[in-house]
């Protein structure tokens, strides 16, 4: 294999599996390292630069990088760092930040700019803009800023408080807000002038079930972000006693959770597929089990049964699972009687679309597949060069990190679009650098030593106090100590292990030390297979680079590292009596509009 | 600087025949210097132990004193062991050998250990033929004592002072030939290839198997003009044959050369081959190996492998006729039969 080019920025960006991971890139062990230092201002700054929500991101986020995580790799029990959830102890723990905060200048630059949706993505945008001169102009059908981290993230799981922060020291760069003001046409949104404009209008339609009854019992049956929002702008106060929810994701999780604290006694959730396929979040799911919501799988709705004009209950199928000849998943009826639930409501929560029916056909926004704009990936710029599209409005329902991702890249095109200049060749490249670590013969800059302990938990509210209001926060954030002692359990990957060719002597040391075997020295080959199947330990992860040298001075062979399970403990670098191996610390940064920190 | 290792290890790590992973023969982190060839030799008797399957409780390591010496603390945590005094691992070894003949002992030393202060010990440990493994860490220098030059220094070495080593160096293995030794063998530290098979067979041999493992001290022989460096050994190095160890009940699969290779039965059932011979050398031959010996001391070169092998060894034991069971499991009347006993054997003198 050809040496492995470290000066590609993506090489050791993709060692850092929890920031590679994180749609916004977030750099994770930085901030987990400031968090262990108790220095919960700066790491909630370094969120802050990525995310734009740490508070909010610290509660609620997907945490696609947590799956990543390489601690979950290292043992079969051991789980990942509780990265979401230490993110949450900056937010709740920092001190002043809003005069690190950059402000908009006095003077503007003289452009316009539109922002449809005042959810995370359109925000994102703001901020990254607003410091350039930019006069932003926010369009928003509610009364706030947030979109649906305030209409539809429960308020058990996101207090108003910590959105109303977050979102304020965006509004606060001098945005104009437009509140209240549900925009119908695009045309009259291009007539105004702007610059640039950015559609962050989320996919507002829930999925509806066309069941026999559902007129019928219309009154009580509910679109679950329909229902969401209701409760959340206090249009609705209660629900009945027995409550059904069908679909097995995050929303139906938040809207029987949702239920129990409107007053529903049997809140029972059903999904028509089998459990280890649900779509919500493990800890989503296990957190409405706690109270004591039931959740039944492989039963598919037939119809609602309606006495006297009134909803009284459900009927559903059994059914389990076949897959055909071409892997298909089938839903089989298994002949078993079918169910029958009593429900005072059902809530239908199996899904959203995008809808765009304020957005004019001939305007030369082109729409392709399920209605969805036709997009530059990159640029995140339309058929219409004008006019970008971000967060779940772009390629359909996402999560807030990536909206806030998306919001980061649309910011940059459009800035570059409004002075001119290329959307691709003229990107800006990810800022990186890399740091050496050693202070003494053996020491380092950053605690290199591995510790063995399980992931802490994080604390919850009483059951019942927490069930008795909807905006008592279950969650309760770890203390500082157990903080310390999550972030401990950080394998700083983002220490990379940098080999330099020239100064090995091959005395095997590194190999005899690595706790992990990660270390061959061997002939090279052309073939990749052939050599991951013949280290020391085979390197059967293929989503994870190995590391190759060139040709070593004494023996022509080379030194492969195999990245997979590497502990980024230091060992090889202080066994080196030659210091072929250094630690030294990577910075990736996705580099922003505005310069933040 | 780590003073502990990390408990996490490969999630794959396989597991042999008694159910330990590799890692499971190791021991605490190492305090040596950074690089040092006594590490890659803790490695490989790590490798070896692993590979035969041993039951860690099943052995015991012994040592004197010196960098290499204390390697012991290193590997097999889980086996017995004693860190005894410059240069008498050998009198420790043969009284434990003496009480429990069914372990496998494991003498470790240095080339200071055993060639300077300890030799009238060693060379005694040769003759009576104790059943261990006996392995010199040999840097040529006295490490631990920051790198006085030892007496296997070749003459003409130049030590990190630049000064010239003026003395006949001691060459281990002809020595121990010489002292009737029935498993002879050098390697290099940094040469796993033929370490780990060459630590597994003296392992299986029922008699004194004598390693003389050159092993470079990075901190005070690693210098140009030293014989016993990384760079020097690579390039001078030359192995007399390639080495296959091949377990009890296992397949031959290599086809070797007629009359090229050596096939040794080794005292468990499992064979050691040797192919690629150097040439006029046969491993079962004495003067042949001496010859070889004194032939590449004068070309300067520095021959490897499994130098020397006779299988027809008698050990101490069975030259002393003792009991066949370990003190340990006797009981009290065994071990003490009492005055009637006694008078006994006194009456057999008289
Ligand atoms: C029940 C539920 C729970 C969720 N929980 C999580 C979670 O825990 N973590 C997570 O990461 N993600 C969660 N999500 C997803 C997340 O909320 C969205 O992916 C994210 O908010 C998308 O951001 P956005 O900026 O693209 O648009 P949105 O947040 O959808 O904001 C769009 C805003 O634009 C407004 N709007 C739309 N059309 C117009 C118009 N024509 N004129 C004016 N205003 C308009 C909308 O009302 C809305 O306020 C959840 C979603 C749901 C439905
Ligand atoms: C009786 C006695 N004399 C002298 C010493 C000092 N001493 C300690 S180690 C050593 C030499 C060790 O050399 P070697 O066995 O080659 O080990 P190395 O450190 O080179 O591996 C000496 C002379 C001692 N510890 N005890
Ligand atoms: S161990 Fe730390 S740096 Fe590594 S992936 Fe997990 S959180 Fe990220
Ligand atoms: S840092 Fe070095 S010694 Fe530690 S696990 Fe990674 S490769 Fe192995
Ligand atoms: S420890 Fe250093 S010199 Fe020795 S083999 Fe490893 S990289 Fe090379
Ligand atoms: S002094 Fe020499 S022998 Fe001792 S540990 Fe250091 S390198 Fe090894
Ligand atoms: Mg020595």
């Amino acid at each position: 294999m050809e040496p492995t080019n470290i000066q590609d920025p993506e090489y050791f960006h993709k060692v850092v599996d929890c920031q590679y991971a994180c749609p916004a890139h977030t750099p994770v062990p930085e901030y987990i390292r400031l968090i262990a230092a108790e220095k919960y201002t700066e790491a909630y700054m370094v969120n802050w630069e990525s995310n734009v929500f740490p508070g909010i991101l610290g509660r609620t986020c997907d945490r696609p990088c947590e799956p990543a995580c390489r601690r979950g790799r290292i043992e079969q029990e051991e789980e990942p760092v509780a990265i979401c959830r230490l993110k949450r102890v900056a937010a709740d723990n920092k001190g002043e930040v809003k005069h690190l905060m950059p402000t908009a200048p006095a003077q503007g630059n003289g452009k316009k700019i539109a922002l449809i949706g005042g959810g995370p993505a359109s925000l994102t945008v703001a901020r990254d803009l607003a410091p350039l001169g930019y006069e932003i102009h926010l369009y928003d059908e509610w009364n706030k800023a947030g979109g649906m981290m305030r209409t539809q993230i429960p308020a058990f799981r996101l207090p108003e408080s910590v959105l109303d922060e977050e979102t304020g020291y965006i509004l606060s760069m001098g945005i104009h807000t437009h509140f209240n003001h549900y925009v119908s046409s695009m045309r009259e949104v291009l007539d105004k002038g702007y610059d640039a404009v950015f559609v962050g209008t989320g996919a507002p339609k829930g999925r509806d079930l066309e069941l026999p009854g559902r007129e019928e019992g219309a009154k009580n049956i509910h679109i679950g972000i329909e229902f969401l929002a209701n409760v959340a702008f206090e249009h609705r106060h209660s629900i009945g006693k027995k409550v059904v929810i069908l679909g097995g994701g995050n929303t139906a999780m938040d809207c029987c959770r949702t239920a129990r604290r409107l007053g529903g006694e049997q809140v029972t959730v059903v999904v028509r597929s089998p459990f280890n396929t649900m779509k919500a979040s493990p800890w989503e799911i296990q957190d409405a089990q706690r109270e004591d919501i039931p959740i039944y799988n492989n039963m598919p709705p037939k119809e609602f049964v309606v006495k006297d004009g009134r909803l009284t209950g459900i009927v559903f199928e059994k059914v389990r699972v076949e897959y055909d000849d071409k892997g298909r998943r089938n839903l089989v009826p298994t002949g078993e009687p079918d169910v029958l639930m009593e429900a005072d409501d059902v809530i239908i929560a199996v899904g959203q679309d995008n809808a765009f029916p304020w957005i004019e056909r001939d305007l030369g926004i082109e729409f392709g597949r399920w209605d969805l704009p036709v997009l530059d990936k990159k640029t995140f710029q339309s058929t219409l060069p004008k006019v970008f599209f971000g967060g779940d409005a772009a390629f359909g329902p996402e999560n807030v990190i990536t909206a806030v991702a998306h919001g980061h890249q649309a910011a940059i095109s459009m800035d570059l679009f409004c002075n001119g200049k290329d959307l691709l060749t003229d990107r800006p490249a990810p800022t990186t650098n890399l740091v050496r670590q050693k202070m003494g013969i053996h020491e380092w800059m950053y605690d290199s030593a591995v510790v063995n302990d399980d992931r802490y938990a994080v604390p919850h509210e009483e059951k019942t106090l927490a069930l008795s209001n909807r905006k008592i926060e279950v969650e309760l954030g770890f203390d500082v100590k157990t903080a310390f002692r999550e972030a401990q359990r950080c394998l700083n990957c983002d220490i990379q292990t940098v080999f330099y060719t020239s100064r090995c002597i091959e005395c095997d040391a590194c190999v005899d030390i690595c706790p992990t075997t990660c270390i061959t020295f061997t002939a090279n080959s052309e073939d990749e297979d052939e050599l991951r199947s013949s280290l020391n330990m085979p390197a059967l992860n293929k989503s994870q680079d190995l590391y190759v040298s060139g040709a070593l001075p004494a023996t022509g062979r080379v030194m492969i590292k195999d990245e997979d399970v590497c502990l980024h403990c230091g060992l090889c670098a202080e066994r080196c009596p030659t210091a072929a191996w250094d630690m030294q610390k990577y910075f990736y940064g996705v580099t922003k509009a505005t310069k933040i920190l | 600087m780590s003073f502990i290792k990390p408990q996490f290890h490969h999630p794959a790590l396989p597991k042999n025949k008694v159910g330990y992973t590799k890692a499971d023969y190791e021991g605490s982190i190492s305090t040596l210097c950074a690089g040092c060839g006594h590490d890659s030799i803790s490695a490989a008797i790590v490798q070896a132990c692993y590979e035969i399957d041993l039951e860690p409780h099943k052995l015991a390591k012994i040592s004197g004193i010196g960098c290499s010496s204390k390697t012991p603390a290193y590997f097999l945590n889980n086996s017995h062991g004693f860190n005894s005094v410059h240069g008498r691992m050998p009198s420790v070894a043969t009284g434990a050998y003496m009480a429990n003949r069914d372990l496998i002992y494991l003498g470790v030393s240095g080339d200071g250990d055993t060639a300077s202060i300890g030799m009238g010990q060693f060379v005694h440990a040769v003759r009576r033929n104790l059943n261990m493994v006996y392995i010199v860490m040999n840097n040529g220098c006295y490490g631990l004592t920051k790198g006085q030059d030892s007496a296997t220094a070749d003459v003409g070495s130049i030590n990190k002072e630049g000064s010239e080593n003026p003395f006949q160096g001691i060459d281990l293995c002809s020595l121990a030939i010489e002292l009737g030794a029935t498993f002879v063998a050098r390697s290099f530290s940094g040469d796993k290839h033929q370490l780990v098979p060459l630590i597994k067979a003296a392992m299986s041999h029922p008699g004194f198997a004598f390693l003389d493992v050159i092993s470079p001290c990075v901190t005070f022989n690693n210098n140009k003009g030293s014989t016993k460096s990384y760079d020097y050994v690579r390039e001078h190095i030359d192995a007399t044959s390639e080495l296959d160890f091949v377990p009890i009940h296992s397949e031959i699969t290599i086809d070797y050369e007629e009359g090229k290779s050596v096939l040794a039965p080794l005292h468990d059932g499992s064979l050691l081959h040797l192919h690629k011979l150097a040439a006029g050398w046969d491993p079962t031959d004495r003067k042949s190996v001496i010859d070889l010996l004194q032939t590449a001391k004068s070309a300067g070169d520095i021959p490897t492998g499994l130098l020397y092998l006779d299988m027809n060894t008698r050990n101490l034991h069975d030259l002393m006729k003792t009991a066949k069971k370990p003190l340990n499991s006797m009981n009290e009347s065994e071990l003490c039969p009492g005055g009637a006993v006694l008078e006994g054997i006194n009456a057999g003198f008289r």
